[in-house]
């Protein structure tokens, strides 16, 4: 297993309890999507993956050692987090220096980092800024460099806060064959999502916190689909369900998530009525 | 009556190799709702730099064109009088706010103004009403949550009376039902206001129903600019960033698949009306 929560509650100093017992376990090259409303917990949940946070009650392992006997530098070779605000991980004055930065401190080799840097440069198609300030980049593109300066040393356990924000559909694409490619490679990806749409095309776990509690934990199909559910977590379901929903008293079938299925399943109604 | 227009207009950041708008031609009348959409790094926010002014007056560069709002040539205008007319919310609530209560916050502008007391007083009630935040006025922002702090941000920019609002993604940071109920906020106060909205959002599935034009910014030109449908059914939005809402897609599909259906819904509140009038009609 990759990552266990054990009743893990965590109570910030301004005495928000973001965390109230939760008990999950991520296994070994799992893809797994948390989703819940603003202040579910999701962030807080992902920060105690690399120590960042420590529960302050209850336990959280990360492949079998707690997180309160390893340093945050241990933690991260292993748990890559890439935060939602990317700003918050720059202070180079280079683009490329920032994603060499945490190379070098791991003691990688001068070649080997310039390949791995160009590599992740050459992916998240930042090459062209590579002598420019970080600050300098649009907002989608600071969060591609985020994403290469985790995926630049290729941590096992690998956790985006809000991938997708202020991506373009191009790169919301990239990044669902990025962590299908990772995913087949045998690492485990968590990953903080408001993105009901780009949940349902990558058709991860999904785990829904509420108020810090885990409400429901299951395949995306059945929990996107549920729409008493969704409401109870504040959640907008996807706008396939909401269309099929509305139609409910015609007979359509309301759990799916394809369009094609969908089109299908509507043409169907307007013939039978037709005829 | 347009209320911007801009004309060949060309910057280029100082010490960047190319332009990051080139030859932008835009006119907005009032009373329009219009999406600014496009893939990342295409230029919309530079493009919005440029009508509220942070472009010339705050960022470096070459400039060429012209660009008029409410009458005023930007780049001959000060920040602070621009500000009476167009608005800017961003993306992160969390960068406009700083005082200690929503009321303090909202009132800080006006003071700068140097308005009477009294007008200041009024101006932050009517807003508080406005966007019903009356309850929350003497809060800190940043107690509030992502989607109040945004409603706040946005009563701040609305106390100066401006004509026109410029909102650069505004719902990043919520989730999909704060987001929701922003776009039905901004659209309330753009009805009952008059006013004039700018909006850059990827959000599209959200927006759609509500505006009235897109403006799609690609590799610093202005690629496409008009009507909704027309743009989803022309043109591949995919290939410039832009996600097809899937009720879009939905509408498409079907009409493959049926006779006779034309129709490209924009929401499911138009997609679940098509397809009753449809089976009402037989």
């Amino acid at each position: 297993m990759s990552v266990e929560f054990r009743n893990v509650h965590y109570t910030y100093m301004s005495n928000v309890e973001a965390l109230r017992g939760v008990d999950l376990v991520f296994e070994r090259g799992e893809v797994v999507a948390l989703m819940g409303e603003n202040g579910s917990g999701k962030t807080t949940l992902l920060k105690h993956m690399n120590g960042l946070l420590k529960p302050k009650v209850g336990k959280v392992l990360v492949e079998g050692v707690e997180t309160t006997s390893a340093s945050i530098a241990e933690l991260s070779q292993k748990v890559g987090l890439v935060f939602q605000n990317a700003e918050d991980m720059f202070f180079e004055s280079t683009v490329y220096n920032e994603v060499a930065f945490a190379l070098k401190n791991f003691g990688y080799e001068e070649e080997k980092v310039r390949k791995r840097v160009e590599w992740a440069l050459r992916f998240f198609e930042l090459e062209q800024y590579k002598d420019q300030s970080p600050f300098l980049l649009s907002g989608g593109e600071k969060k591609r460099l985020a994403m290469a300066i985790i995926f630049a040393w290729s941590p096992s356990i690998i956790c985006l806060d809000e991938p997708t924000i202020g991506q373009d559909s191009i790169q919301k694409e990239k990044m669902m064959h990025m962590i299908k490619m990772l995913n087949m490679q045998g690492r485990t990806v968590v990953l903080a999502s408001h993105d009901v749409e780009f949940i349902a095309d990558l058709k991860p776990r999904v785990v829904v916190l509420s108020r810090g509690k885990v409400l429901a934990d299951g395949k995306s199909q059945e929990i996107l689909t549920d729409g008493g559910l969704l409401k109870k977590a504040s959640l907008l379901p996807p706008q396939l369900v909401s269309i099929l929903e509305r139609l409910g008293d015609l007979g359509v079938q309301r759990k799916v998530l394809d369009v094609d299925v969908a089109a299908g399943i509507i043409a169907d109604v307007l013939r039978h009525e037709l005829i | 009556m347009s209320v911007i227009e801009v004309s060949g207009l060309t910057f280029t950041y100082a010490g960047a190799k190319s332009p990051a708008i080139m030859d932008v031609n835009l006119e907005v009348s009032e009373g329009e709702f219009i999406l600014i959409v496009g893939p990342s790094g295409g230029g919309k926010s530079t493009l919005c730099r440029c009508l509220n002014g942070l472009i010339p007056h705050f960022y470096e560069g070459e400039y060429t064109g012209s660009v008029t709002v409410c009458g005023l040539k930007v780049a001959d205008t000060p920040t602070h009088i621009l500000s009476q007319h167009i608005g800017m919310v961003f993306q992160n609530p969390q960068n406009q706010l700083f005082s200690l209560s929503v009321e303090a916050d909202i009132a800080f502008p006006l003071e700068n103004l140097g308005l009477p007391r009294q007008e200041i007083r009024q101006r932050v009630d009517e807003v508080l009403e406005l966007l019903n935040l009356q309850h929350l006025k003497d809060r800190s922002p940043f107690e509030l949550s992502g989607g109040q702090q945004q409603k706040v941000a946005i009563a701040s920019v609305l106390a100066m009376k401006p004509k026109i609002i410029l909102l650069d993604e505004p719902t990043s940071f919520l989730d999909p039902l704060s987001a929701l109920h922003l776009f039905e906020t901004i659209d309330y106060v753009r009805k009952r206001l008059g006013l004039t909205v700018l909006m850059v959002e990827h959000r599209v599935d959200l927006a759609a129903a509500r505006t009235t034009r897109i403006v799609l910014v690609s590799g610093g030109r202005v690629v496409y600019d008009g009507g909704l449908r027309n743009f989803f059914s022309e043109y591949e939005p995919h290939a410039y960033g832009v996600s097809v809402p899937r009720v879009v897609q939905l509408s498409m599909k079907v009409g493959k698949l049926v006779k006779n259906w034309n129709t490209l819904c924009l929401s499911p509140e138009e997609f679940e009306m098509e397809v009753r009038r449809r089976v009402r009609r037989v």
